[in-house]
């Protein structure tokens, strides 16, 4: 009997989860398919079926204000994310393996800007640029306006935290008796770094370089405060459509975003499954 | 002839710590020389900077006659096998043992025949493929001391290479590392917290204790002319029975018996003798040679260990530790027989006290 309706809670329970699961995914995933589905519909109003298209993509195609904000973000993402990454590890190895004057206050300052809001930081920026290009003004007489520059900069100032903190947790899972074994085996420091360190914390840089490659490519509020005229990404260029009346367009475009982070995210997956794999057939001795 | 290695009060601080305290020593070439101490002695320290990954604070550091105090470690001809190997965990054993050699850049031919000839040499022919994770801890240190080996240096620096195995592997390894050095003829400085391991591998023992060099010496001189208690206490086990010296070959024991040394020091001085449990002789009482000084007691414990029995010795003002072999013709005693205890003049050193 008392078997019997503790299997009958078991049943329950499970029906339960089950149901929690199928609810948590629908909650997520449902606006994704939507949004999915709709870049295909031929209405004007982007909550309306009116039968399928592939007009907004061929609209895509054809508008050029789109793919420059495209190229704009493409370019921006791959020259703030190699710089991010030079510095961040950079960074990462003064912290790790130094000791320095005022390391702990560099330490803190650096990851400043994963907790800051994006608002500040975007203000932040703006001043600075403000204020340097004014000095720059009086002092050389010269004139610099913002674009694809500041741009640049703002995102690398944020990414240099996030890559740091990535790289960081690699080198300090790295036996550092290693790069004492190079040093002992006649290499520089530089090629102790080339031949062993980096090889050892490459999916460290890598999983750090997808990550600053991803929030570059999605940033919108600090970017539509250090954008300049005639430099506009991606997704501040969409923002910006939002105001003028939503059309599926907004949809297509949000697709191809979509699937390019898909590749982003999966690609970076790999990148992990691969650390954790070498991580586990080097069991420490 | 130039020693392979010189220190002359070389001295290492932390901070306010000093691990290394003016140490004088001379490493002659070709030797096996074994630094010995308890953790925290300064041992590792003082083969740290010969290595070059530390920098000494004070003193001088030669090797082969060229001072080399602050040079970094890939400027010096040395090579060294970590405790816990430090192998390139993304190379194979083949790059990993020719990492020296193209960091050097040796020409590709002469790397690969080399590379091959030291992976023989450690008996790892089959192996140069596979990657150091795997390969069994024993073949780790052997790639360790191929890699090391390959370069030929003029010193090769082992911090604890046998700690990270098991004891049957470990005693085949001293053999091998004795007979390896042997072969090669390089000069191996060894640092081991392992009496045993130092001697019998070591030509000479330098043994440390808290920054300072105790005593150098062989591994015969080490063990029965131990300069204090420390060093004789360290070095396998030994009773220390207080007394004061009569004269030049005359120790009196606090419980007023005499016994004859052959050195005992100058008259009035407070000392210790020092007595190895196996060189004590257990009789049943007053079974002692004529003339022999001796002392009574009663069995209080017995262990047995196999290959011998150890017996403490209750006597009134002390206990003695006593090992015996395990041998048909060496009588047994149990718990709480009456016995005495004598020994060989020349079987006792004697100790500050």
């Amino acid at each position: 009997m008392s078997e019997a309706s503790s299997a009958q809670a078991r049943g329950l329970a499970k029906f339960g989860l089950s149901l929690n699961v199928l609810l948590v995914l629908v909650f997520l995933y449902a606006p994704i398919v939507l949004l999915t589905i709709y870049s295909f519909s031929g209405a004007r109003n982007p909550g309306q079926w009116g039968g399928f298209t592939l007009d907004w993509y061929r609209a895509l195609g054809d508008d050029t204000r789109v793919q420059d904000a495209i190229w704009v973000s493409i370019r921006v993402a791959l020259v703030s994310t190699v710089l991010s990454v030079v510095l961040g590890t950079m960074a990462a190895l003064a912290l790790e393996r130094f000791t320095f004057r005022g390391k702990k206050v560099f330490d803190a300052l650096l990851y400043l800007p994963i907790i800051i809001p994006d608002v500040t930081m975007a203000v932040m920026m703006l001043l600075f640029f403000t204020q340097a290009f004014d000095l720059l003004d009086a002092w050389f007489g010269l004139r610099i306006a913002k674009g694809f520059a500041t741009i640049v900069v703002s995102h690398i100032a944020f990414n240099i935290a996030f890559v740091s903190v990535v790289v960081r947790a690699r080198i300090a899972g790295m036996d550092a008796t290693l790069e004492q074994a190079a040093a002992d085996l006649y290499a520089t420091r530089w090629k102790a770094f080339v031949f062993v360190t980096l090889p050892q914390i490459m999916p460290g840089v890598l999983g750090g370089a997808l990550l600053a490659l991803t929030l570059s490519l999605d940033d919108v509020v600090v970017t539509q405060f250090v954008a300049g005229p005639g430099s506009t990404t991606l997704p501040v260029y969409v923002f910006s459509l939002i105001r003028r009346g939503v059309t599926p367009l907004i949809n297509a475009v949000s697709v191809v975003m979509l699937a390019a982070s898909l590749v982003l995210v999966i690609g970076s997956l790999f990148a992990q499954r691969a650390n954790e794999g070498r991580r586990r057939r080097e069991p420490a001795a | 002839m130039v020693p392979a290695v010189s220190m002359r009060a070389l001295t290492k601080r932390f901070d306010d710590v000093v691990a290394v305290d003016a140490l004088d020593l001379d490493i002659a070439d070709g030797e096996f020389f074994a630094l010995l101490g308890p953790s925290g002695c300064g041992k590792t320290t003082t083969l740290r900077m010969i290595a070059g990954l530390e920098i000494p604070s004070a003193g001088s550091l030669k090797i082969h006659g060229d001072e080399v105090g602050t040079l970094p470690p890939n400027k010096r001809p040395v090579n060294t096998v970590f405790q816990n190997y430090a192998l390139f965990p993304h190379m194979s054993v083949a790059d990993n043992v020719g990492f020296g050699l193209r960091m050097q850049k040796t020409p590709k031919a002469d790397v690969a025949r080399r590379v091959g000839e030291a992976i023989e040499l450690v008996r790892l022919t089959g192996m140069e493929h596979r990657r150091p994770n795997q390969l069994s801890g024993g073949q780790q240190q052997r790639v360790a001391l191929a890699r090391a080996l390959v370069n030929r240096p003029k010193v090769l620096l082992l911090d604890e290479p046998l700690a990270a195995l098991d004891l049957k592997l470990r005693q085949g390894m001293q053999f091998e590392l004795k007979q390896l050095q042997r072969e090669v003829g390089i000069t191996f400085v060894f640092v081991t917290h392992d009496q045993e391991e130092a001697l019998s591998m070591a030509d000479r023992i330098g043994v440390m204790g808290d920054g300072e060099l105790l005593q150098v010496g062989t591994p015969e001189e080490i063990y029965d002319q131990p300069v204090n208690r420390f060093v004789a206490d360290f070095i396998g086990r030994s009773n220390f029975l207080p007394g004061t010296v009569e004269d030049p070959s005359t120790v009196c024991l606090t419980n007023g018996t005499r016994v004859t040394v052959e050195h005992a020091g100058d008259a009035g001085e407070a000392i210790a003798l020092s007595l190895r449990p196996e060189r004590v002789q257990l009789t049943d009482r007053g079974a002692v040679p004529e003339g022999q000084a001796s002392l009574d007691g009663t069995v209080s414990l017995v262990t047995f260990l196999g290959s011998g029995v150890v017996y403490q010795v209750a006597l009134d003002w002390m206990t003695v530790e006593v090992r015996a072999e395990n041998r048909p013709s060496v009588p047994r005693h149990d718990v709480g027989d009456d016995v005495s205890l004598w020994w060989r003049d020349d079987a006792v050193a004697v100790v500050p006290a």
